[in-house]
């Protein structure tokens, strides 16, 4: 096994963790606002090291100018769709749960 | 002008990039799309420097270096707070002040707030955005305005 | 690894799903929908590498374009929606 394989295994492992504690965490979290940073895990963070360690596997190509272009999308769409998200939840009067009052 | 370059610039790296075939007719098939997307923007009239902040370019790499390891950092924090459950986050919901003098510095605060999980802008006005995070640490950090003042070295 | 990675990617999609059924309000559903179809891009991409056709980046490109247009048309139609309610019950009052 070359390092590269074994980096990029790495790098797809932690990937598939943050993407799994963020599944987790949008099950468990109490409103949407919270749960929206749960989803955030997924977005940022976990599709970097997926996209990284598929652009090891990939080689200097095509493929890897690609891959570049897909984190760039998702990097761009993602905040842009969480905060148009939060923006219509607050519009419609959906009041975000603060402080310890969550906390029974 | 510079602005419409560079936008040509970016379209045909996509072009090129995403169609791998070289011959004659697929290029000019790319130059006539290029020349319509061209056209259209300028009839949007969205080719200036907030689509294409070149006057940025020099400083935004070591910006988003920076913004990188706080979201590797805030990354950790909130996977922590998801597996130990919804005991362990204390949501805050509050003003923070956006001093930038530009939009697209108000954007990019915006963004960095968003890009980073833990916390997330709302509502963004003139002079402040109304930003929902998952713990009073995060909202703390970011009232300590480290980040907010880089956005605004930025702008400079 | 491939493998162990495409078969989280399908338990997280479930997970989202199951969060779109239970709500409770639309948002939850949308959040839902769109961490869905992002997963959707990495399932594409990470499927392409473990049959070894990288074709399908294409795919998982256009899809990611096409969630980003899709969720922010629900969030307007759904804004749209309300105004309408809300400017129909002040002329019923």
């Amino acid at each position: 096994m070359e390092t590269y394989e074994l980096l990029s295994a790495v790098l797809l492992a932690a990937g598939s963790f943050l993407l799994l504690s963020g599944g987790i965490g949008v099950l468990r979290f109490p409103d949407v606002y919270s749960r929206m940073h749960a989803a955030g895990i997924t977005d940022t963070l976990g599709a970097c090291l997926i996209l990284l360690a598929l652009m090891l596997l990939a080689g200097f190509s095509l493929v890897l100018l690609k891959l570049m272009m897909i984190l760039a999308f998702l990097l761009i769409t993602g905040p842009t769709s969480s905060h148009a998200l939060g923006k219509a939840a607050w519009k419609a009067g959906v009041k975000p749960l603060t402080g310890k009052s969550l906390q029974r | 002008m510079r602005h419409t370059a560079s936008v040509t610039l970016v379209l045909a790296a996509i072009w090129l990039g995403n169609s791998g075939h070289y011959d004659a007719l697929l290029l000019s098939f790319g130059v006539v799309s290029i020349a319509l997307v061209l056209w259209i923007t300028h009839r949007m009239d969205v080719v200036d420097h907030e689509s294409q902040p070149l006057h940025l370019t020099t400083k935004l790499p070591a910006y988003y270096f920076w913004l990188f390891k706080k979201i590797v950092a805030s990354n950790i924090d909130v996977v922590i707070r998801a597996w130990r459950g919804p005991s362990s986050i204390s949501p805050q919901f509050e003003r923070v002040p956006a001093p930038q003098k530009t939009d697209i510095g108000r954007v990019i605060y915006a963004n960095s707030i968003n890009l980073t999980p833990g916390t997330l802008s709302v509502v963004v006005e003139d002079d402040y955005i109304l930003v929902h995070s998952l713990s009073s640490d995060g909202m703390a950090e970011l009232k300590s305005g480290e980040m907010s003042r880089r956005v605004c070295g930025l702008e400079e | 690894m491939l493998t162990v990675t495409t078969v989280t990617l399908l338990l997280v999609m479930a997970l989202a799903l199951s969060r779109a059924f239970v709500g409770p309000t639309v948002f939850d559903r949308i959040l839902a929908a769109n961490m869905f179809g992002t997963k959707t891009v990495l399932l594409i991409a990470v499927i392409g590498f473990l049959f070894g056709r990288p074709e399908f980046l294409d795919i998982a490109m256009v899809y990611a374009l096409i969630n980003f247009i899709g969720v922010i048309g629900m969030l307007r139609l759904i804004e749209y929606l309300e105004d309408e309610n809300s400017s129909s019950q002040e002329e019923d009052a």
